[in-house]
């Protein structure tokens, strides 16, 4: 009974609520109206065509990670490598766009060039974080981790170093590329650039026709719920998650090409803003699925972009944001994880 | 009703004849043509003029690069605003603070002035150098928002990065005058004879000051102390930004350690917050006497009274209080402001846009920087050659006077100094 399709919701919607309440609790132990505050992130998520722009404009790089972790995920491999990746994917696109920017080629040539170098990118970092794994015995945690402390050491290097503005050393970055170098936007008021859009959402259904419709998709299930048995029934064990890891990579690289074309237009210290961390816990509370990643991202980024109007309105830290993501997350999981237990005891039982 | 019937009587009118008629029609018709034509053309003259005035009400939009609380840069842009607030009628103020990439990731700048704009705000003050990028795209995108770019040189014809903006005005204060000022202070004191300076990134502003501090001290321990200038060591580390963001910057607790550790018994901050007054205050409370000067905000002392020696800092409510009554009555005019002390009190907050608090300052010292500022106040123009730069090319020929170009744009630190003069 505890395995339906029924109980699964009820045991979600608890968690959620329980989630919402102790947030609730939260605010209100600081002296703050709750109810103002949901409001405000609400308004300052979906209050003017302008911020709901800004929310797309978020969710692209939350969705291509989430996107890439699925696959990951699926494998049964925590990518924590992922942040490192969306970094090195933001490097290789200014590398490009830097060696590219005073040549006959035509803008839109360069930024496809510098895009594909930004998957390049990401995909060979996270090949690394995969080689580790499989050649080296380091668990891909671990492993990954170490990356994004190199990969950030990496990115400071750059922009304080070879790739500094004239003179200058800035925290604020590289200097901005020219703007037929930016990918168009909708308008110039606008943040919103429609070819990031587009391709965040060919991820999540490349990801979930790879997934849910391919041999591969199969294989790589198998080998994530035991590799053993997935290599003793003939699978290439290794292969799927080296592939996997290329595959994560190559979104998260796409992600941060985005960030340094399409929103930064120059490479910044934290060019990654977190979308890999965000990413995880996206594809956690989605319980892997590709059909809900795309919306719970969605949902994310109106949250994260919506708690700006905390500090301004309520003087409120919109870290709030990140205490409802994560309450989400931990009590979906636990939830879930209750409710297995549960099972368990039941079917002993009987 | 009215004009119907008017217009009546003018056509039944007798005297008129068919050829005045004709000629005041024809008059009608161009008054019209020209309206129509003006009406038309103003959408492009209105791209190349300011915005429109803001009238008796205006809500002000500020963006801080820290916290509005640090007792550094973003506090004294914070009160400067809390002036106008309590000078200028009609006005209100909302604001965002922690304002970086680092603090709040995933956001632009552009994009959190346009929360602010959001909630009512019709003039956007971006207050930090590290937001210039942000800044230009910003009101280029809104020509319709006032905008303020505090620190920043695009609106400055002489300047190298002049960028015509009808809605951004540029406002800085001399702070190179109260630098020099605390180079006194430090050269005064120190037993050692050396001094420190605690240097954010590397860029014009920051050399510029570094080496302000360093013409001060020198000329007081020449002048005033008698002593050789090269007994006299100022040494500069940057920590690669305005204030400490963990394993990115270096921490300037452990810079502020390494200058007192190292023979330096005087620390002349250059960034956005406390750390060197709060280093000085450990040190002495252990039984090793030295001292620290903050910098930014008039109240920065206040960690550590019996070790500061004095803040420079900056006074922005007078500049911004007039940017706003101008955006207000309609006399908003793009310009670059570099604004000087008030000679006769530095510290009128009413009328000078930089100044000094004295703090811990032995009877000598304090005797010094008073007479150093009356100096100043006399013509005393530090900026004055010979000078040479760093790795010995010469920055000003004997008795040249370095123009505001040559002090703005100061490529390197001056010879004499030790520290990185560009960034590697």
């Amino acid at each position: 009974m505890l395995d339906d399709r029924k109980t699964r919701i009820l045991f979600g919607s608890g968690s959620v609520l329980v989630a919402l309440a102790l947030t609730t609790a939260i605010v209100a132990a600081t002296g703050n109206n709750p109810l103002q505050a949901y409001a405000n992130i609400i308004q300052g998520a979906t209050g003017s065509p302008n911020v709901a722009a800004n929310v797309l404009v978020s969710w692209v790089p939350l969705a291509l990670a989430t996107a890439g972790l699925l696959f990951t995920f699926t494998g049964g491999l925590w990518n924590i490598g992922i942040e490192g990746q969306i970094t090195l994917g933001a490097i290789f696109c200014t590398w490009a766009l830097r060696s590219l920017q005073n040549t006959a080629l035509s803008p839109g040539a360069i930024i496809a060039v510098a895009v594909a170098a930004g998957m390049l990118g990401g995909m060979l970092w996270a090949l690394l974080a995969g080689a580790l794994k499989t050649f080296g015995g380091v668990n891909e945690i671990f492993g990954g981790l170490g990356l994004n402390f190199v990969a950030t050491a990496l990115n400071l290097w750059l922009i304080f170093g070879p790739w500094k503005r004239p003179g200058v050393a800035s925290m604020s970055g590289t200097l901005p590329f020219e703007p037929e170098l930016w990918m168009p936007t909708i308008s110039v008021q606008s943040r919103l650039a429609p070819v990031p859009l587009v391709l965040a959402a060919l991820a999540l259904v490349t990801a979930f026709i790879l997934l849910r419709g391919s041999h591969f998709g199969l294989r790589l299930k198998a080998v994530g719920k035991n590799p053993r048995a997935a290599y003793l029934l003939g699978i290439p064990t290794w292969q799927h998650m080296l592939l996997s890891f290329a595959l994560c990579g190559a979104f998260a690289g796409l992600a941060g090409a985005v960030q340094v074309s399409a929103v930064y237009h120059r490479l910044i210290p934290s060019i990654s803003s977190g979308y890999g961390y965000t990413g995880l816990m996206v594809a956690m509370l989605v319980n892997y699925s590709p059909v809900f990643a795309g919306p719970v991202a969605l949902f994310f980024a109106a949250l994260g972009v919506g708690s700006i109007q905390l500090p301004i309105v309520l003087k409120l830290d919109s870290s709030l944001a990140g205490v409802i993501q994560g309450f989400l997350v931990l009590f979906v999981l636990m939830g879930n994880g209750l409710r297995l237990k549960l099972l368990r005891r039941k079917r002993g039982t009987l | 009703m009215v004009s119907y019937n008017r217009a009546e009587g003018t056509t039944a009118a007798p005297t008129h004849t068919s050829a005045v008629k004709e000629k005041e029609m024809k008059r009608i018709r161009i008054l019209i043509l020209a309206v129509l034509v003006t009406a038309l053309a103003l959408p492009i003259f209105a791209q190349a003029s300011a915005p429109k005035a803001a009238g008796s009400n205006l809500t002000i939009g500020l963006v801080m690069v820290g916290p509005y609380n640090d007792r550094g840069w973003s506090q004294a842009n914070y009160d400067g605003m809390q002036y106008v607030l309590a000078k200028v009628p009609g006005t209100k103020l909302v604001y965002i603070d922690k304002a970086n990439s680092a603090d709040r990731p995933g956001t632009t700048v552009s994009q959190l002035a346009e929360s602010l704009v959001a909630q009512g705000a019709k003039l956007i003050c971006f207050s930090s150098d590290d937001m210039m990028d942000e800044a230009v795209k910003f009101a280029t995108a809104h020509p319709d928002i006032f905008v303020i770019m505090t620190t920043g040189d695009q609106q400055w014809k002489e300047g190298k990065a002049y960028k015509p903006m009808a809605n951004m005005i540029n406002i800085m204060g001399k702070m190179e005058y109260m630098k020099m000022v605390a180079g006194v202070a430090a050269a005064m004191t120190t037993k050692t004879g050396q001094i420190g300076f605690l240097g954010p990134l590397i860029n014009d502003e920051t050399r510029r000051l570094a080496a302000s501090a360093y013409l001060g001290a020198k000329y007081a321990w020449v002048n005033y102390l008698k002593k050789d200038p090269a007994q006299l060591k100022f040494r500069v580390t940057w920590i690669g930004f305005w204030f400490n963001i963990p394993g990115v910057t270096a921490d300037p607790t452990q810079v502020a350690d390494e200058f007192f550790n190292s023979g330096c018994d005087v620390v002349i901050s250059g960034i956005d917050t406390t750390e060197a007054v709060a280093e000085a205050a450990k040190f002495t409370a252990q039984g090793k006497q030295v001292w620290a000067i903050p910098y930014d905000y008039s109240k920065a002392m206040d960690e550590g009274k019996g070790v500061s020696l004095g803040v420079p800092y900056f006074n922005w409510g007078p500049a911004y209080a007039k940017a706003v009554k101008e955006a207000m009555n309609g006399t908003w005019k793009a310009r670059f402001e570099w604004n000087d002390p008030d000679w006769k009190n530095i510290n009128n907050p009413d009328t000078s846009a930089v100044g000094f608090n004295k703090g811990a300052l032995s009877k000598a010292a304090s005797e010094g920087v008073d007479k150093f500022v009356g100096e100043l106040a006399k013509g005393l123009n530090l900026w004055t050659g010979p000078m040479n730069l760093q790795d010995g090319t010469v920055y000003l020929k004997s008795g040249q006077k370095a123009t505001d170009q040559q002090i703005w744009y100061l490529p390197q630190l001056l010879q004499g100094m030790t520290g990185q003069s560009v960034s590697k």
